[in-house]
């Protein structure tokens, strides 16, 4: 009853710390795009070949100048009924445009954080259950190289070569992951009940199993909430290096084209979704730590 | 012994970097006209790009840029971390809580996207020298939250010990107590925040110049000799050459950071 009552009231947090976000990310991004040089400014406005009406026509169209405190508060009330305003570059809804492109995103972060945390147990577990200095050595090694080369370098290196893109996605999530994890394992490997199981003869891989992994179960899985954020900043790199159609792409154009009404509302979409990933973790935590060993 | 050759590594890199123009005869924006695209050879040692620049001297140039303006944002940073992370870790209550939140938001973000979307608030078309300045300006802005997270615990450590009770007891308060006796027992902590900051910020340099969005040409960046790739899909000495420097750099500084500290005894 009392771990239902801890568990909704985190729920209850999780809910108002969204809603903060998207009410105090609504204020950000609306004062932003105001503030912004050229905001209510139509570059059609410079073209001598345009007739008056059809500046007219467009400049009603265009967003008004008026008070930012309105402005915001409109921009607010849009976001929290669902419009997310439309792109400047392309002309187009926000929401549409990520309703075509979060998929490939999706696609692409659920193959990293797949790969990575694939690549990350396949280094980490085998040191634990035979716990070899050179095994742990050259799992260091590679981490550590893959961690000191840029994850667009690295797409670029693989793309010039032919090779699996998507892999890219797993070399980049791989060496983030593999530190946190080795250290969590290596934490839960030396509890006092892990050795006595040790002393009692217990094989390696029931030890893994039922007493390493249990321990370190809560924060592998806050592990993973991470992760998700350090997958979508390898998407990115891989989705614009690769011209993969997904959300870091459309970023990083409306980075180039100044497309502040895009980027913004994405810089808060990407938070809201990290925010997410993580608090799931965090839900899941305390009621895990509770359980008995 | 491994840190003092780490040390010694970065040194003498710095020492080369700085001698850039007199080791390569040339500016690094100078175009050999006749030589463009050269290969290795005994005057252009990593030969040349396609408008001619002798790669090597660019390469020099961009460490030298990553090598002084790396570390003078991350001292930024970590400047910028202290002072956030200890006034809220040492105050408490509910600047701490309000700290802490806007610290997890700042964390929860893909760092890559972050930089991005800030670089695109910025103007784009600017010259090479404001390009630099703008892209480790932004570095330092926005690479505060993590190392005020560990330096805020580090100061709610700090705030119940012995030593702090006995300084309060003595009436040493407010800024004198964090100046004075804080900020002294956080050493470590800064400088552990400082070094892992620095190989984050020459990677982020690289990544935004990679995307085309860091240090502009013809000023060169490790991130913009890297970009060459996209354009020269052959493997040109240059290339390997800064993947072969950044690496080592990046290796040093770990090292640098994984080596236990000695204690002030």
């Amino acid at each position: 009853m009392g771990r239902l009552k801890r568990g909704s009231r985190q729920l209850a947090r999780l809910i108002v710390s969204l809603a903060v976000t998207v009410i105090v990310g609504g204020i950000l991004t609306g004062a932003l795009v105001r503030l912004s040089p050229g905001f209510g400014v139509d570059e059609h406005a410079l073209d001598p070949e345009r007739d008056a009406a059809a500046l007219r026509a467009r400049e009603a169209a265009l967003p008004e100048r008026g008070n930012i405190l309105i402005y915001c508060a409109r921009h607010t009330a849009g976001m929290l009924r669902g419009d997310l305003g439309m792109s400047r570059n392309w002309n187009r809804p926000v929401s549409g445009l990520l309703a075509e492109r979060w998929p490939v995103t999706a696609q692409l972060m659920a193959v990293g954080m797949a790969g990575g945390w694939a690549l990350a147990l396949a280094f980490a577990l085998p040191g634990l259950i035979w716990p070899a200095r050179i095994w742990k050595t050259m799992a260091g090694v590679c981490s550590g190289t893959l961690l000191c080369v840029p994850s667009a370098a690295l797409a670029l290196l693989i793309f010039v070569y032919a090779g699996p893109v998507r892999a890219v996605m797993a070399l980049a999530v791989f060496p983030r992951v593999y530190e946190y994890l080795e250290n969590v394992l290596t934490q839960a490997a030396g509890q006092p009940h892990v050795m006595a199981a040790r002393a009692r003869g217990i094989a390696p891989g029931r030890i893994l199993l039922w007493h390493v992994m249990p321990v370190a179960a809560p924060q592998m899985l806050a592990l993973a909430g991470v992760s998700v954020s350090m997958a979508f900043g390898a998407a990115v790199a891989v989705e614009v290096i690769c011209d993969f159609p997904g959300i870091g792409q459309l970023a990083w154009k409306a980075a180039l084209a100044r497309d502040l009404p895009l980027l913004v509302t994405l810089t808060m979409l990407v938070t809201l979704g990290t925010q997410v990933a993580n608090s799931v973790g965090d839900l899941w935590t305390p009621q895990r730590s509770e359980a008995p060993a | 012994m491994t840190r003092r050759l780490a040390w010694g590594f970065l040194a003498l890199l710095m020492g080369l970097a700085l001698a850039a123009d007199w080791i390569g005869g040339g500016s690094y924006a100078q175009q050999f006209r006749d030589f463009p695209g050269a290969a290795m050879c005994r005057r252009f040692p990593l030969g040349t790009d396609a408008l001619g620049r002798d790669r090597l001297v660019r390469l020099l140039v961009a460490t030298r840029i990553s090598l002084l303006l790396a570390p003078a944002a991350a001292l930024v940073a970590t400047v910028m971390a202290a002072a956030i992370g200890g006034i809220a870790g040492y105050c408490g209550g509910m600047l701490d809580r309000v700290t802490r939140r806007a610290i997890d938001l700042m964390l929860s973000l893909p760092w890559i996207f972050l930089l991005i979307a800030a670089r695109a608030l910025l103007p784009l078309n600017v010259p090479p020298a404001a390009s630099v300045a703008i892209t480790f300006a932004l570095l330092a802005a926005l690479g505060w939250a993590a190392p005020a997270r560990v330096i805020r615990a580090g100061v709610r450590d700090l705030r119940d010990s012995d030593f702090l009770l006995q300084a309060r007891a003595c009436g040493c308060r407010g800024f004198r107590l964090l100046w004075r006796q804080v900020a002294p027992n956080l050493k470590p902590v800064l400088a552990a925040q400082f070094l892992t900051s620095v190989p984050l910020f020459i990677l982020s340099e690289a990544n935004l110049g990679l995307l085309g969005l860091g240090v502009a040409d013809p000023l060169p960046s490790w991130g913009n000799l890297l970009h060459e790739l996209e354009t020269d899909l052959s493997f040109n000495p240059g290339v390997i050459a800064c993947l072969g420097l950044m690496l080592a750099v990046l290796v040093c500084f770990r090292l640098l950071l994984n080596q236990p500290q000695t204690p002030n005894c």
